[in-house]
């Protein structure tokens, strides 16, 4: 677009792409995104090429904006999946007469959920006022639900974590009369945390979901299932690490039922999403975190299973299955926040799906119109 | 609290449950007669004290070196250059708009036979066919090269992905259909930065500097806060005392328009069909569809392009349209986490 020689002393434009001009397309070759995923490994779309509009930007700028947020709330989505999962475990415990599963159990909860909280409100851009959090309960926020849940989930966790305390110490907690109270009230509170946890695991995939963050909203019908798996697997492998292997056997149960769930849950999120947007899931970091996290999800389910009764093959595999979920989390993370700095992740399936709508006969529902 | 798209809400504060009626308000941003001075983004700094966006950077793309809409820039004018066959690209794609029977077009553009005529040549030989008030508002283009400019917004959507996430009830639905934040409440949490399908609210994180004078200010003077989420209010203050927003009073070509949204709304159509009219079938309206994926926005756009030449989403929905179904998907998964926890204590159980 060279009008005068002045315009040498421009930086180099961002390559844009025209449109309906074919010739330029067929020479576009070997850089070209658009012809990517057409190896027949990934559904292509449906809409005729000619009808495909290339992809243009205003500078290569962002159109959306991703979330301030820090490592702290990826932090926080693998803790309260660790929280929820053992309060669940806790709850088995208590139900099936396992003394050291409970106690471990629910100290872990009320650690896990404790900490989580902590990340949370170091990320708020007002931390003095995270309490605003509770100030309305409003069904189309899921951070608001969110908050609500781990509240309640945080203080049932808190009841049953004394009373094991309370316990552990021989009685030595300075509580007086109370004491009767919390023996009574401890197991009504571990109930409570372990119906909470499954929601406390899973809402997070919500909250991730419900924005415009590309990746992330693609996902949106399988990551609750990737987050849940994740949060068993976690929360079973503490478990196989801090209890004896003899009552540890749900526990490993469940561990090898959650790499199993996470292993499909996470494949069928990465086939069934749009193919552009679900591109940062396999690129950089992001992608280097979930091919390692899939990695030690096999290993630590192979463990769990084949030597799962040796203690030291127990905390082996706990240990990988809790790396492995940080690392689910972690990717899962930034890969949105990679997804939100390029344009082309928001631009290109809008287009796609408004011009599928389009060649449908689907004319009403465009934000563009001509009168 | 806004619902799902596609319902045709005139109104939104009916939703909102005021009980007294104010008409909503909104803007029309005429970008065929912007000119990029930037006055609206002074303007809109200035009288809103927002502090400045870091250091002073070449950005490299023409005119433009704010960059983008921001915590402190409520107004972003975008500058694009562009050469024949992008522009008769738009025009073609405009034209593919109108040949699809888009809903509510107006007056049809009547001559279509003269769609290929260069817009400068219309109104260099003077308007004889166009509308009488279009001759001083007739775009400074030559047909080899044309620059867009636009004056970018919040959008004030109907349904507005910003509102529906925040978990504090800061943001809120004026009386006056627009979408504000309440600066006392809002910690900061950033999940409206994440809801806009437009990329319009952010966090401020920028450290605010405190300067002599302003320390010198009375209390009751709005001093700008940190480390919360921050965008256009449509001057909220001013509209109170039934003022015009400062960009559109500054605006010195009136490509910024403020009012009632209807009206608003008619004088887009009916500026589009005249520049239809003139041959400029690139022109389309942006925002003013009530059945589009947020519901239609408050700050209506008339674009010369492609709206992603610009910057904005080319077909945005607001994520909680799609919530209900999430929450039942999550219960699924939640349902299936307790039932594999039920099943891991039959099969483990004392061997
Ligand atoms: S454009 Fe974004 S910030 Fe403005 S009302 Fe809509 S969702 Fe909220
Ligand atoms: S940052 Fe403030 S306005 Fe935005 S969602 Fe959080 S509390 Fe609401």
């Amino acid at each position: 677009m060279t009008a005068s020689e002045f315009d040498s002393y421009r930086p180099p434009e961002p390559p844009r792409r025209r449109r309906r001009d074919r010739d330029r397309r067929s020479k576009g070759g070997a850089g070209s995104w658009f012809k990517r995923g057409g190896d027949g490994a990934r559904e292509m779309p449906v809409v005729p090429d000619a009808e495909v509009e290339p992809y243009t930007s205003y500078y290569g700028r962002p159109v959306v904006k991703a979330p301030p947020w820090k490592k702290e709330i990826a932090l926080y989505l693998f803790l309260g999946g660790v929280a929820g999962g053992s309060a669940l475990l806790a709850l088995g415990g208590q139900v099936t007469d396992r003394t050291a599963l409970r106690r471990n159990g629910r100290l872990a909860a009320l650690g896990a959920a404790g900490a989580g909280s902590l990340a949370l409100i170091t990320d708020l851009g007002r931390p003095e006022r995270f309490l605003n959090m509770l100030r309305t309960i409003k069904p189309t926020s899921p951070m608001s639900l969110g908050s609500w849940v781990l509240a309640a989930f945080s203080t049932c966790a808190g009841v049953a974590a004394a009373a094991e305390v309370d316990e552990l110490t021989a009685e030595r907690l300075p509580l007086g009369p109370l004491r009767a109270v919390l023996r009574t009230t401890a197991p009504v509170a571990g109930a409570g945390a372990g119906l909470l946890g499954a929601p406390l695991a899973g809402y997070t995939a919500v909250l991730l979901s419900d924005t415009a963050v590309p990746t992330w909203n693609a996902v949106r019908e399988d990551l609750p299932f990737v987050f849940v798996s994740s949060a068993s697997l976690a929360a079973s492998g503490l478990a196989m690490i801090t209890t004896p292997v003899a009552q540890a056997g749900p526990a490993r149960a469940l561990a090898v039922m959650g790499a199993v769930g996470e292993l499909v849950a996470q494949n069928v999120m990465e086939r069934r999403a749009d193919h552009v947007a679900a591109e940062p899931l396999h690129q950089g970091r992001p992608g280097r975190m979930l091919s390692w996290s899939e990695r030690l999800v096999v290993a630590g389910g192979l463990g769990t299973l084949l030597a799962g009764r040796r203690r030291w093959a127990a905390v082996l595999s706990g240990a990988a299955l809790l790396t492995s979920s940080a690392l689910t989390r972690f990717g899962v993370f930034y890969a949105g926040l990679e997804s939100a700095k390029d344009p082309r992740y928001t631009v290109e399936p809008q287009r796609r799906r408004l011009e599928a709508r389009r060649a449908a006969g689907q004319t009403g529902d465009s934000i563009t119109t001509a009168g | 609290m806004t619902a799902q798209p596609g319902r045709q809400v005139a109104n939104p504060t009916a939703d909102a449950h005021y009980e007294h009626p104010h008409s909503r308000r909104g803007f029309f941003t005429d970008t065929s007669i912007c000119i990029g001075c930037k006055a609206c983004e002074v303007a809109c700094k200035e009288w809103n004290r927002n502090p400045a966006d870091g250091d002073y950077e070449i950005l490299g793309s023409s005119y433009d070196n704010t960059g983008a809409l921001g915590a402190n820039t409520w107004r972003h004018v975008a500058f694009i250059e562009q050469d024949r066959e992008r522009i008769e690209q738009a025009r073609s794609s405009g034209r593919a708009l109108v040949d699809l029977g888009m809903p509510g077009v107006g007056p049809p553009p009547a001559r279509t036979g003269s769609a290929r005529t260069a817009p400068s040549a219309t109104a260099s030989t003077g308007e004889t066919g166009g509308a009488p008030s279009s001759e001083g508002t007739a775009p400074p283009d030559s047909p080899e090269f044309r620059w867009l400019m636009s004056s970018d917004v919040c959008k004030h959507c109907t349904n507005a992905g910003c509102l529906d996430v925040c978990p504090t009830g800061a943001l809120f639905r004026t009386e006056y259909g627009t979408v504000v934040v309440q600066e006392d409440v809002c910690n900061g949490c950033g999940t409206c930065v994440a809801g806009c399908p437009f990329g319009v609210i952010e966090r401020r994180t920028d450290g605010l500097v405190t300067t002599p004078p302003s320390r010198d200010l009375p209390a009751s003077v709005k001093r700008p806060q940190t480390g919360i989420a921050q965008k256009c209010t449509l001057c909220y203050d001013r509209m109170k005392d039934d003022e015009t927003p400062a960009c559109a009073k500054t605006c010195p070509t009136t490509s910024i328009k403020y009012g009632r949204r209807e009206e608003m709304l008619s004088t887009a159509r009916e500026r589009v069909a005249q520049l239809h009219e003139q041959g400029m079938t690139e022109a389309r309206l942006y925002g003013a569809n009530p059945d589009d994926g947020v519901g239609g926005t408050g700050s209506i756009f008339l674009l010369l392009d492609e709206p992603e030449v610009y910057g904005l989403p080319p077909d945005p929905r607001v994520p909680t349209a799609d919530l209900p179904r999430m929450f039942k998907r999550a219960g699924l998964a939640m349902a299936g986490m307790v039932a594999a926890t039920a099943t891991a204590f039959a099969l483990g159980g004392r061997r």
